[in-house]
């Protein structure tokens, strides 16, 4: 299995805090993988386990089927893009570029200025480098750019710089940290497709670490989600949106926060779910005429293509309705009926485990 | 004018005034002539200047060897300095190992101890070492900095960690990451620390005092000495052109990277 990138049983303790608590995770060839959660959750310390640049407390770690548990980050050779794109501040973007290349086949005498004007092998050696970052940077727009500092440069391209500088390396697994977070939505949408470009014309097992659910559904082929230092599911994006696996994940997925019906208040709207509380996506949560349960719309919010509707069901609870192209709209203060769809309600039983109802 | 900007700039320039007076004086006398010297008026400006006082100290003492002596002293601290402190501060602002809160908590004590303290055991030490009288005894004791490692460790603790990492994840080891990267991004408190080192050394009279008797090995400001006792006071004119021979690198180079001094310190967040 070429190209794979796993940790198998990893354990990760800093003195007594467990921030990633036996986990394995693979990437497969070819591959593109979301490891998902909130912040402080443990996935930017299982970023670094796989790149290198922290140590296992306890498991292994595979890279093509060969223990790579004690091998360092440039031993692993991965490619990682930070969130701050961390860039040589003092160097050009092509010096930026051909960096890791030049630690990587000159030594450090030949790294020496003016080693090239001695040695044919080093001379062809950066022609060689100088090629490949003429490559990389027509391949990402760049090449206008490669005199230029990173200071002088707009976060867009100092991101397409930071892709190039991971790229060129030809790495075994290329992992991006939040790469999506510091760029305003209209740039946003272009970098999703841009990276999942890369994706497909490179074919390098891709990680994702972000904590924003529609990167994660949007991009990639298989979402890791991640709690508390805990792997809780492991799915395509379908599998996580439609079938979660906890009330957890369940409320952590989906642009609009999931309504949840606790155990009593459930059988109001669905018979045979005794014990079992119940949960509703606001896109799918309704009004309807009759038979369903009855709520108080308290705020009506209007935001263009849809409108949220924030209603007081029984016991004060609260519950969020998303309604899309509607005219007849309740006004506040006014008394509903709500249903949904059978085949949209998600069954959680009293640990948050997913449990199904009859349909 | 505002009436207190003034007043500001009269007490200004009062202050200035006093501290220029001396130097004022030693440039007028170094280009005066013996006899004019020993006038019983007093006159700032010479009747008849001359250039025969530098040519006395340059042609006719050991001033140019002094001179020598300083560059060869100062320029092998502050190479051994940068040497030592910097790998040093850059594994302190980046490094996780055992005991370094308590290292960096010693370098910060170091700070308040004054060379004074140390110099005796310092001297005993070279003494039994047979090291007395030896350039290495001028250079040695001032190779380990504790002020030049706080500053740099300060400037390198502002360099983001992700970048450390990137430059990890880009196979450089970690030398290579305190001379590739630490160093050239701390630049400007680099240069602010070589112009503390530089000055504080070729001013230095108490160590070369203490370390040295040898003449031959004498900086600048022990030289002079040497040089004033040779000339038992009366050859004041050369003795002044040689003290400004003395000075002239220091204010030579202050005016040169006047921008970059003062730029430093500021960016050093350490005031005067």
């Amino acid at each position: 299995m070429n190209g794979s990138l796993a940790l198998e049983n990893v354990t990760k303790r800093f003195g007594s805090f467990t921030a990633v608590d036996n986990i394995s995770l693979e990437l497969k060839e070819g591959e593109f993988v979301a490891l998902l959660g909130a912040s402080g959750c443990g996935k930017s310390t299982t970023l670094r386990l796989f790149a290198g640049l922290e140590t296992v407390t306890e498991g292994d770690v595979k890279l093509q089927g060969r223990d790579v548990t004690k091998a360092s980050a440039s031993e692993r050779n991965i490619a990682l893009m930070f969130q701050s794109y961390a860039l040589y501040p003092h160097l050009t973007v092509a010096q930026n570029i051909a960096m890791p290349l030049k630690l990587r086949r000159l030594s450090a005498v030949q790294r020496l200025p003016g080693a090239h004007l001695l040695s044919a092998g080093v001379k062809s050696q950066e022609e060689d480098i100088q090629q490949a970052v003429k490559k990389m940077s027509e391949m990402l727009r760049l090449d206008q750019l490669l005199d230029r500092k990173p200071g002088q440069l707009s976060g867009g391209q100092q991101q397409r710089v930071a892709l190039a500088r991971a790229l060129v390396r030809d790495p075994s697994a290329f992992l991006l940290d939040e790469p999506l977070s510091n760029l305003d939505t209209q740039l946003r949408a272009e970098t999703r497709e841009e990276i999942r470009a890369i994706h497909q014309r490179t074919g390098y097992p891709f990680l994702l670490v972000t904590h924003d659910q529609s990167d994660a559904l949007s991009m990639a082929d298989r979402i890791a989600v991640m709690m508390a230092g805990k792997i809780v599911q492991v799915g395509t994006p379908a599998e996580i949106f439609n079938t979660p696996a906890t009330q957890e994940v369940a409320t952590f997925i989906g642009h609009h926060r999931m309504n949840i019906l606790p155990a009593g208040v459930a059988q109001q709207l669905h018979e045979s779910t005794s014990g079992l509380s119940l949960g509703i996506r606001p896109e799918e949560l309704t009004i309807v005429q009759e038979g369903g349960l009855p709520a108080t719309v308290d705020t009506v919010t209007f935001h263009g293509e849809e409108t949220i509707l924030k209603l007081r069901g029984p016991n004060d609870l609260v519950l969020r309705s998303v309604l899309r192209g509607r005219s007849d709209l309740p006004n506040e203060g006014e008394q509903v009926l709500l249903g949904a769809n059978r085949n949209a309600l998600h069954g959680f039983d009293s640990d948050g485990k997913r449990a199904e109802i009859a349909k | 004018m505002k009436l207190s900007n003034m007043i500001v700039l009269g007490l200004v320039s009062i202050g200035a005034a006093a501290v220029l007076l001396p130097f004022v004086w030693m440039l007028s006398i170094s280009v005066k002539p013996h006899a004019e010297v020993f006038s019983t008026d007093i006159s700032l400006f010479p009747r008849s200047p001359t250039l025969q006082n530098y040519w006395h100290a340059i042609a006719e003492t050991d001033i140019p060897l002094y001179l020598m002596n300083g560059v060869i002293v100062t320029g092998g601290i502050l190479v051994l300095q940068l040497l030592f402190t910097i790998p040093a501060a850059y594994a302190l602002a980046h490094r996780e190992f055992l005991g370094r809160k308590a290292l960096f908590a010693s370098v910060v004590a170091a700070l308040l101890v004054p060379f004074h303290v140390t110099a005796i055991p310092v001297f005993i030490g070279f003494a039994e070492m047979k090291l007395l009288n030896t350039y290495t005894a001028l250079i040695i004791p001032f190779t380990a900095t504790a002020f030049g490692l706080f500053l740099l460790r300060q400037a390198f603790a502002r360099i983001p960690a992700e970048l450390i990492d990137a430059a990890r994840i880009d196979g450089m080891s970690e030398m290579g990451i305190a001379w590739r990267v630490a160093f050239p991004l701390g630049m400007p408190t680099v240069i602010a620390f070589a112009i503390f080192s530089v000055t504080a050394h070729w001013n230095d009279l108490f160590w070369p005092l203490i370390a040295t008797t040898d003449p031959d090995l004498a900086t600048p400001p022990r030289g002079i000495l040497f040089f004033r006792d040779e000339e038992s006071g009366d050859d004041i004119g050369p003795l002044m052109a040689g003290a400004t021979l003395v000075i002239a690198p220091l204010v030579i180079g202050f005016l040169l990277a006047q921008k970059r001094f003062t730029q430093g310190l500021a960016s050093t967040g350490l005031k005067g």
